[in-house]
C-alpha cells in the first residue's frame, strides 16, 4: 500500500504525551495579499517591544545609553563569577556526555538518518556560530592580550592582562595572549551553543515538542510552558536574537565601510554604511526566500571554502613553521592555563575576567537562542556523541588553528619583524593591516571583505529563519512573507540605530539578556540529562 | 488515458481538499488508474505529527480512508521529508511525481491573489514546470 518514500523508520524514541497541538495558539489570517500564520501573542508582543525599545533609545539617548551600559557593566562585574562558573558547567556536561553511555542516544530516534552531510552541516553551524567574530578578533584579540601581558604594568589592578600577564617577557606574553584568546573562542562558547542546540534537538526530534525555546522547560514546568511562562521565554529569545543581529549588522557595516575606505578609498560615510546594510539585507532576503538548502546552506558552504582559502594563504605565505608548531604550543598553553582562566572566584585580574571573559560569556549566551535553534534545526539524525564532537570539539580545534594563524602571524610581525602597522591600526582594520604585510594584499583584503559581508548574510538569513520559527510557535512551514518581514525588520532596526545613534546602547541591552539566558541554560542542562536518561540508547 | 494519478495532500488542511479528492477519485474510476496520495513534512514536529514516521503512518491511513470512501481499488500513499517546506514544497512534489511514475497530478489550489505575482502558488509553479499533466482544482 505504501510507495517508496524518503522516510525511513526512525526506531525508538520516547515522545512526551501532551494535549498541546503545535500551532493551536496560532492566528492564521490574511492581511492584504499576505498570508500569516503567527503565534499569539509571541509575534505581536515581541514585535511591539522591539519597536518600543528602538523608539525609547532614540528618543532618550542621553539616559538610555548610559542606563543600558550601566546594566551591562553591573551584570558582568557583579555576576562575573556566575557567568564563568555556569560556562564551566556547560563545558563539563558536554565532555561528560561524550564519554558517557548517554552519548549513544540518537537525535530523532535510534534508527534516524542524518538530514545533512558532514560538510554541509559543519559549514552551516560554523557560519552561524562565530564566522564573523573570527574575522574581526582573529588578529586583534591575541594582539590585545599580548600587549597588555607584555606591558610593564601587567599584574597591577589597572592592567587588562590575563592572569597577571608576563611583563617584559615577549615569549611568555605571546603564549598567555594566545591561551586567553583561545579560551574565549574555544570550548566554552561552543559548549554554550551545544547545550542550547542539544536541548532543543532532543525535545523536538525525540520528544515531539515544537522547535521553540519554551520546549526545553517541559521537564520543569510541564504543561505550563504553553502559557505565560513559555511566552516570556520565547519573547526574550526573539528580543535577544533580533537586537543581537541588528546591532552586529550596524557595527559590521561600520567595520566593513572602514575596510572599504582603507582598501579602495571609498569614504566611510553614513550613506555607504546604509547601503552596506541594505545590500547585506538584500542578499539575506534572496537567501531566505530561496530556503534553507538553496540559500543558507549554499552560502555557508561558499563561505567555508573562502575562509579555508584565506586561512591556507596566511599559513603558507606567513610564518608557516611558526604557525604549525605554534598550533601545538598554543593548544598546550590553552590546556595549561585553562584551570586558572576559568576559575570563577578570587581572581586578581578583575579587568580581564570581568571586562573580557564575563562580557564574552554574556555575549555568547545572548546569541545562544539563535545559534542553538539553528544548529538544532540541521542536526537531526546525529548521535549525542557525534553532535558534541562536531559542535564542540572540532570547532574548538579549528578556532585554535585560526587564532594561531591570524593572531600568531600578527604577533610575530610585531615581535620578530618589529612592524608596528598592525599594532597601531584601529580594531576594525587590524585584519587588513596584517594582510598588508603579506604579498597579494589587494586580493586577500578583497577576499577578507567578501568574507565579512557573506558571514553577515549567513547570520542575517539564519537569524530570520529562527525568529520566524519562534514567532510561529515552532512551525517551520509558516508562509514565506513572514521570514521576509523579519529579515527586513532587522535591517531597518540596524539602519535606525546607525543613523539615530543607539547601536552601543542596544548592544549592551542585548548582552544583558545573557543573564536570564544563563539561567535558561542551566535549566537546559538538567532537562538534557533528564531527557537523555529516558531515551533508548 | 491516464494510469497513475498523484494527489498532493496537506494533512493539516485536508478539509479544503474535498473537491480535488473527489475529482481524482472520479478520474481514477473513469480510466481505471491508480491513485497515490503524497504528503510532505518537515523533520521537526508539526501540528499533524510528532515525527516523520508518525506522519508516514497518517498518510497511509488517509489513503485507506479515501479508498473506502470513494470505493477505489488501487490506492497508495507516499511521504516525503523537506528541510524547508515553506520553500521546497514544489520541488519535493516534483520529485515525488517522478518517483511514483505519475502521469496526471490532481491538486487543489486557492484562488490566486496579488501575491502570486511575487511568490508563485504551488499549483501554478507545478503546472508550469512539471512534465506530466496537471489538473488544478479551485
Amino acid at each position: 500500500m505504501t510507495e517508496p518514500t524518503d522516510i525511513s523508520p526512525e526506531g525508538d524514541s520516547t515522545l512526551i504525551e501532551t494535549d498541546y497541538e503545535i500551532g493551536q495558539d496560532n492566528i492564521s489570517t490574511q492581511i492584504g495579499p499576505f498570508n500569516l500564520d503567527v503565534h499569539n501573542p509571541v509575534f505581536l508582543i515581541s514585535g511591539l517591544c522591539i519597536v518600543a525599545f528602538v523608539f525609547f533609545t532614540l528618543a532618550f539617548q542621553d539616559s538610555a545609553g548610559p542606563m543600558f551600559n550601566a546594566m551591562r557593566v553591573w551584570l558582568t562585574s557583579t555576576l562575573d563569577w556566575f557567568f564563568i562558573a555556569s560556562a564551566n558547567v556547560f563545558v563539563i556536561l558536554c565532555l561528560v556526555l561524550v564519554v558517557s553511555p548517554l552519548g549513544r542516544v540518537r537525535l530523532g530516534g535510534t534508527d534516524a538518518t542524518p538530514d545533512y552531510s558532514y560538510s554541509g552541516w559543519f559549514a552551516m553551524l560554523f557560519a552561524a556560530g562565530m564566522g564573523i567574530g573570527l574575522m574581526f578578533y582573529g588578529v586583534s584579540e591575541p594582539l590585545s592580550h599580548f600587549s597588555s601581558s607584555f606591558a610593564d604594568n601587567a599584574g597591577t589592578p589597572d592592567s587588562w592582562a590575563p592572569l597577571g600577564g608576563a611583563p617584559g617577557d615577549a615569549e611568555a606574553a605571546a603564549r598567555l595572549g594566545m591561551a586567553a584568546t583561545i579560551f574565549h573562542w574555544g570550548l566554552h562558547p561552543w559548549a554554550i551553543y551545544a547545550i542550547v542546540a542539544l536541548a532543543l534537538a532532543l525535545f523536538s526530534y525525540n520528544k515531539g515538542l515544537p522547535l521553540t525555546m519554551r520546549s526545553i522547560f517541559y521537564p520543569i514546568f510541564g504543561e505550563r510552558i504553553w502559557g505565560l511562562t513559555g511566552h516570556i521565554i520565547d519573547i526574550l529569545a526573539v528580543f535577544a536574537t533580533l537586537f543581537g543581529l541588528a546591532t552586529s549588522l550596524g557595527f559590521g557595516a561600520e567595520q566593513a565601510a572602514a575596510g572599504l575606505e582603507f582598501l579602495f578609498g571609498l569614504p566611510a560615510t553614513e550613506t555607504t554604511k546604509v547601503f552596506l546594510i541594505i545590500g547585506i539585507t538584500g542578499i539575506a532576503l534572496l537567501s531566505v526566500v530561496a530556503g534553507l538548502d538553496a540559500g543558507v546552506k549554499r552560502l555557508s558552504e561558499i563561505n567555508m571554502v573562502l575562509a579555508v582559502l584565506l586561512l591556507l594563504f596566511v599559513v603558507i605565505v606567513g610564518p608557516t613553521i611558526a604557525i604549525l608548531s605554534g598550533f601545538f604550543n598554543n593548544l598546550v598553553a590553552y590546556v595549561q592555563n585553562l584551570p586558572a582562566l576559568s576559575n570563577p572566584v578570587g581572581r586578581s585580574d578583575a579587568n580581564f575576567s570581568q571586562g573580557w571573559t564575563a562580557f564574552y560569556w554574556a555575549w555568547w549566551i545572548s546569541w545562544s537562542p539563535f545559534v542553538g535553534m539553528f544548529i538544532a534545526r540541521v542536526s537531526r539524525g546525529r548521535t549525542v556523541r557525534e553532535f558534541i564532537t562536531c559542535v564542540l570539539l572540532i570547532p574548538s580545534v579549528v578556532c585554535v588553528f585560526w587564532m594561531t594563524a591570524f593572531g600568531g602571524t600578527a604577533i610575530s610581525q610585531l615581535v620578530t619583524d618589529g612592524v608596528q602597522t598592525v599594532a597601531s591600526a584601529p580594531l576594525e582594520l587590524k585584519l587588513f593591516a596584517m594582510l598588508q604585510e603579506l604579498p597579494l594584499t589587494q586580493i586577500t583584503s578583497f577576499l577578507g571583505i567578501v568574507l565579512v559581508i557573506v558571514f553577515f548574510v549567513t547570520s542575517s538569513d539564519s537569524g530570520s529563519l529562527v525568529i520566524d520559527t519562534i514567532t510561529a510557535g515552532g512551525k517551520i512551514d509558516a508562509p514565506t512573507p513572514q521570514r521576509v518581514f523579519w529579515c527586513v525588520f532587522e535591517g531597518l532596526v540596524a539602519i535606525a540605530l546607525l543613523l539615530g545613534g543607539g547601536l552601543g546602547a542596544l548592544q549592551a541591552m542585548a548582552v544583558s539578556t545573557g543573564f536570564p539566558f544563563t539561567i535558561v541554560l542551566l535549566i537546559a542542562c538538567v532537562a538534557i540529562v533528564k531527557g537523555l536518561m529516558s531515551e533508548p540508547r | 488515458m491516464y494510469s497513475h494519478i498523484m494527489v498532493p495532500v496537506d494533512l493539516a488542511h485536508a478539509d479544503k481538499l474535498e473537491k480535488a479528492l473527489q475529482c481524482a477519485a472520479d478520474l481514477a474510476k473513469l480510466y481505471q488508474a491508480s491513485i497515490c496520495y503524497v504528503g510532505v513534512t518537515a523533520s521537526t514536529p508539526s501540528s499533524v505529527a510528532h515525527t516523520p514516521e508518525e506522519f508516514s503512518k497518517k498518510m497511509e491511513q488517509f489513503g485507506q480512508e479515501q479508498a473506502i470512501k470513494h470505493d477505489l481499488s488501487d490506492v497508495r500513499s507516499a511521504s516525503y521529508i523537506s528541510h524547508d517546506p515553506a520553500v521546497d514544497l514544489d520541488d519535493t512534489l516534483m520529485r515525488a511525481a517522478t518517483d511514483t511514475g505519475t502521469d496526471l497530478v490532481v491538486m487543489a489550489s486557492h484562488v490566486p491573489g496579488l501575491l502570486e505575482h511575487v511568490f508563485a502558488s504551488n499549483a501554478g509553479y507545478f503546472a508550469s514546470f512539471s512534465k506530466m499533466s496537471v489538473l488544478v482544482v479551485r
